[in-house]
C-alpha cells in the first residue's frame, strides 16, 4: 500500500461520516468484540495495566512529594537552619591529655552576633539548645529533649500551639520555669485530664506547663534532614534564658563509667532571611562567616529552599521515568491490540467482502475496524483509570501512604489510551479497507 | 423498445499474471432488458465468474464500456462502484454469504445500513422481505440454525431489499439438495413473473433452461445467444 493511498483512504475515513453511521458503527464494534469476549478482554489487559499503572504510580509519586515538600516548607522557605553537630572522633577529649576535659564545639553566640552584624537581608534569628533529660509527673516518665527557645519560635518554624500559649517575652527575661509539651508528652504523661496549669519535674525543677504544641508529621522530622538525629525524641518547650541558667553552658554525661563534658552554646539557630530571592545568596555569606571562625566542621548548614528545589527536581525526574515507563506500556498495549486486529481482519475477509458487495465504501470498512480498536482501548483505558483511581485509595488506607490522584493524570492516560487505539487501529482498518472485492469474497 | 438496462460494449477484461497475460473476457458486447430472465453458461474457466464480477461492479473492465441504468460505471472509481452496487445490484452467491453472527433480519439490512435509511424503515423493510421468502418465522435465528435452502433465501431476500435494477446470482442452486433448489429456482420465476431482471450462472443445464435467455461463453467471448 503506497503513502498516498494510506493518506486519502484515511481522509475518505472521515468525509462524510454521519452521526447515524458512527452510532451504527459503534454498536456493531460492540458486538462483534462481544463475540470474542476473552479475546477482547485480554487485548484490552496491557492498555488496562499501562494507564492504571501510570495513574497509581502518579498517585502515589505525587503524595510522597507532596509530603515532603509539606514537611520542608514547615521549615519555612525563607529560613536557613545552623545546627551544631559534634565534630568527628578523632577530636575526642581523651586524646588531648593536658586539654581540658570539656568537649567545646558548635555555633556560638559569637556567631550569630557576627552573622546579624555584616549581613544584610537577616530579620529574625532563632536560637535554640538541646537538653536530653527525662520529664516526670508524679511517677509516669518520658525520655524528652528539652528544647530552649526563644518566644518567636511558633511563628517562624510555623509550628502552631494547639492549646494554651507559648510563652512570652516576659517570660523569657525573668527566666521563668514555664514549659510548652510537645503533642506526643501530653497524652504520655497526662493520660486522663489537661496538662494545663500543671507541673512537670525535669531533674530536680518543676515546670509548669502553659500549652501545647501542634503535632508535626512523622515524615516532617525524618525530611528535615539532621533534625532527624536528635527529633525523633519528643520535644519540652522552655525559654532559652530558664535552660541557661538551668544548665548552664557546660553538660555533663555520664557515659559508660566515665563523665564526658561537652560545651555547646547553641544547639540549633534559625535565621530568617528577609526575601525569598536572598535566601541562597545569604545562606553563601553565613558559609563563608562560619569558615572562617570556625577550625573543624562543628556545624551544619540546612536550607528547606533548597531542599524544596531539590524536591522539585526530584519529583520532575521520577515523573519522567514513569512517563518514559507508561509509553512503554502503552505500546506494548497498542502492539497487542494491533496484532489481534490483523488477525480479525484475516479471519473476516469473507465478511469484509459481503460487505463492500452489498455497497460498503472502503472508509465504511476502514471506520467499522477502527471503532473496534478504539472501542478496544477506550473501555481498557477507562478499566485502567477506574483501577488506577481505586489502587491509590487501597494504598493509602492499607499502607499509610499519602497519595493524591491529580485531575489531570486520568484525563491524560485516558486519552493517550484512546489515540492509541487509533494510531495502532488505522493499519489494520486500512489493510481490510484496501482489499479486493472479488479477492475477498473468494476467500475461505 | 425501451433503453436496456444493461449494455455491455466490446468488454474486454486481462489478467496479468507475471509474464503471462491471460484474457478472460476477449471483446463481449450484448445488452439486457428490464424484466429479461438470463442465465450465463460455458465450461469451466470460459469467463463466466469474470463476466459476473464485471457486471456486479465488482470489478472493472480492462477496455470496453459498461452501461448500467443508463450510466456508464465502466470508469467509475472505487467509492462510485460501491454506492452503485449498493443501490442498484443484488447478489446472490454459491455459497450464500450471510455474516454468520448477525440474525437473519439483520444479514437481510445490511444494504441498507449502508444506503443511511433511517432505522425503523429498513428494519420494516427487511421484515417485508423476509415474509416475502417464507421466513418471517425465522427473523431472529442465526444463519447456523437454518438449513441451506432457508440460507439461499435470506440471500434472495437480502437481494431484493433495496429495490435493485438487476438481480445477480452465481451458482444459486450449487450447493442446495435437489429439492431446496427446485424451491429456490421457483422463487426465481416467481420473481421474474414480478417483473425482476434475473441474471444467473450455472452449469445445470436443468436451470439454465428456465431462464429465457442463455448467454453461452467460451474462451471469453459470446458463443450462442438463445432466446425462448
Ligand atoms: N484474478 C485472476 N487472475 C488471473 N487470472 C484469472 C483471475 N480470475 C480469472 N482468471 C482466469 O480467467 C479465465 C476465466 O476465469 P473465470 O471467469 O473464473 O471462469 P469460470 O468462472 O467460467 O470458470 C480463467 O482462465 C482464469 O484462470
Ligand atoms: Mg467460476
Amino acid at each position: 500500500m503506497s503513502e498516498d493511498n494510506f493518506m486519502v483512504a484515511l481522509g475518505d475515513a472521515f468525509r462524510g461520516l454521519s452521526f447515524v453511521r458512527l452510532k451504527r458503527a459503534v454498536r456493531l464494534g460492540v458486538r462483534s468484540l462481544w463475540l470474542h469476549r476473552l479475546r477482547s478482554l485480554l487485548t484490552m489487559l496491557g492498555i488496562v495495566f499501562g494507564v492504571c499503572s501510570v495513574i497509581a504510580m502518579l498517585a502515589i509519586g505525587e503524595g510522597a512529594s507532596y509530603e515532603a515538600q509539606e514537611s520542608i516548607k514547615t521549615l519555612g522557605s525563607q529560613n536557613i537552619i545552623l545546627r551544631s553537630v559534634k565534630p568527628p572522633e578523632e577530636q575526642k577529649p581523651s586524646d588531648k591529655g593536658n586539654q581540658s576535659f570539656v568537649l567545646q564545639y558548635g555555633i556560638t553566640y559569637a556567631d550569630v552576633k557576627r552573622i546579624r552584624a555584616t549581613i544584610p537581608g537577616v530579620t529574625v534569628v532563632l536560637p535554640g539548645r538541646n537538653i536530653r533529660e527525662y520529664v516526670w509527673n508524679i511517677s509516669r516518665r518520658m525520655d524528652c529533649e528539652l528544647f530552649g527557645t526563644v518566644p518567636w519560635y511558633p511563628e517562624m518554624r510555623n509550628h502552631r500551639v494547639a492549646a494554651g500559649r507559648f510563652f512570652t517575652d516576659n517570660d523569657m527575661d525573668e527566666q521563668r520555669s514555664v514549659c510548652v509539651l510537645g503533642a506526643e508528652i501530653a497524652p504520655a504523661l497526662f493520660p486522663i485530664d489537661s496538662p494545663l496549669g500543671r507541673h512537670v519535674r525535669v531533674g530536680g525543677n518543676y515546670y509548669q506547663v502553659i500549652g501545647i504544641m501542634e503535632p508535626r508529621t512523622v515524615v516532617a522530622a525524618k525530611d528535615a534532614g539532621a533534625e532527624a538525629n536528635k527529633s525523633s525524641l519528643p520535644r519540652l518547650y522552655i525559654p532559652l534564658e530558664t535552660a541557661k541558667l538551668r544548665y548552664g553552658e557546660v553538660l555533663m554525661r555520664r557515659r559508660q563509667g566515665s563523665f564526658e563534658a561537652e560545651r555547646v552554646q547553641l544547639h540549633e539557630v534559625t535565621i530568617k532571611v528577609e526575601t525569598l530571592e536572598n535566601v541562597l545568596s545569604v545562606a553563601e555569606a553565613i558559609k563563608e562567616v562560619l569558615e572562617r571562625n570556625h577550625k573543624k566542621k562543628d556545624y551544619m548548614i540546612d536550607i528547606p529552599l533548597e531542599m524544596l528545589r531539590q524536591a522539585e527536581r526530584t519529583k520532575q525526574i521520577f515523573n519522567i521515568v514513569l512517563g518514559s515507563i507508561a509509553a512503554i506500556s502503552l505500546l506494548v498495549g497498542g502492539i497487542g491490540i494491533m496484532n489481534i486486529m490483523l488477525a480479525s481482519v484475516t479471519e473476516r475477509t469473507r465478511e469484509i467482502g459481503i460487505r463492500r458487495a452489498l455497497g460498503a465504501r472502503r472508509r465504511d470498512i476502514i471506520v467499522q475496524f477502527l471503532v473496534e480498536t478504539v472501542i478496544l482501548s477506550g473501555a481498557g483505558g477507562a478499566l485502567g483509570v477506574l483501577l488506577g483511581v481505586i489502587i491509590p485509595f487501597v494504598v493509602s488506607y492499607a499502607a499509610g501512604m499519602k497519595t493524591i490522584i491529580t485531575f489531570w493524570s486520568p484525563v491524560l492516560a485516558f486519552g493517550i489510551s484512546a489515540l492509541v487505539g487509533i494510531v495502532f487501529g488505522i493499519y489494520p482498518a486500512i489493510r481490510a479497507a484496501q482489499m479486493d472485492p472479488v479477492e475477498a469474497l473468494r476467500h475461505e | 423498445m425501451p433503453a436496456p438496462i444493461v449494455h455491455f460494449e466490446n468488454v474486454r477484461k486481462t489478467y496479468q499474471m507475471g509474464p503471462v497475460t491471460v484474457q478472460a473476457l476477449r471483446g463481449v458486447t450484448f445488452e439486457i432488458h428490464a424484466g429479461d430472465y438470463i442465465s450465463i453458461m460455458g465450461p469451466s474457466g470460459c469467463g463466466k465468474s469474470t463476466l459476473l464480477n464485471l457486471l456486479g461492479c465488482l470489478d472493472r473492465p480492462t477496455s470496453g464500456h459498461y452501461r448500467l441504468g443508463g450510466e456508464d460505471v465502466s470508469q467509475m472509481n472505487d467509492d462510485a462502484l460501491s454506492a452503485v452496487r449498493g443501490a442498484r445490484l443484488g447478489f446472490v452467491f454459491q455459497s450464500y454469504n450471510l455474516i454468520q453472527q448477525l440474525t437473519v433480519v439483520e444479514n437481510i439490512e445490511i444494504p441498507l445500513y449502508y444506503q443511511d435509511r433511517p432505522e425503523a424503515q429498513s428494519r420494516a423493510m427487511a421484515c417485508r422481505m423476509a415474509a416475502r421468502v417464507g421466513l418471517e418465522q425465522r427473523l431472529d435465528h442465526k444463519p447456523f440454525e437454518l438449513s441451506g435452502g432457508q440460507q439461499q433465501r435470506v440471500a434472495i431476500a437480502r437481494a431484493l431489499v433495496n429495490e435493485p435494477l438487476v438481480i445477480l446470482a452465481d451458482e444459486p442452486t450449487g450447493n442446495l439438495d435437489s429439492a431446496s433448489g427446485t424451491e429456490v429456482m421457483k422463487l426465481f420465476d416467481e420473481l421474474h413473473n414480478q417483473g425482476k431482471t434475473l441474471i444467473l450462472v450455472t452449469h445445470d443445464p436443468g436451470v439454465g433452461q428456465r431462464a429465457h435467455r442463455t448467454l453461452r461463453l467460451r474462451d471469453g467471448e459470446i458463443e450462442s445467444d438463445v432466446r425462448r
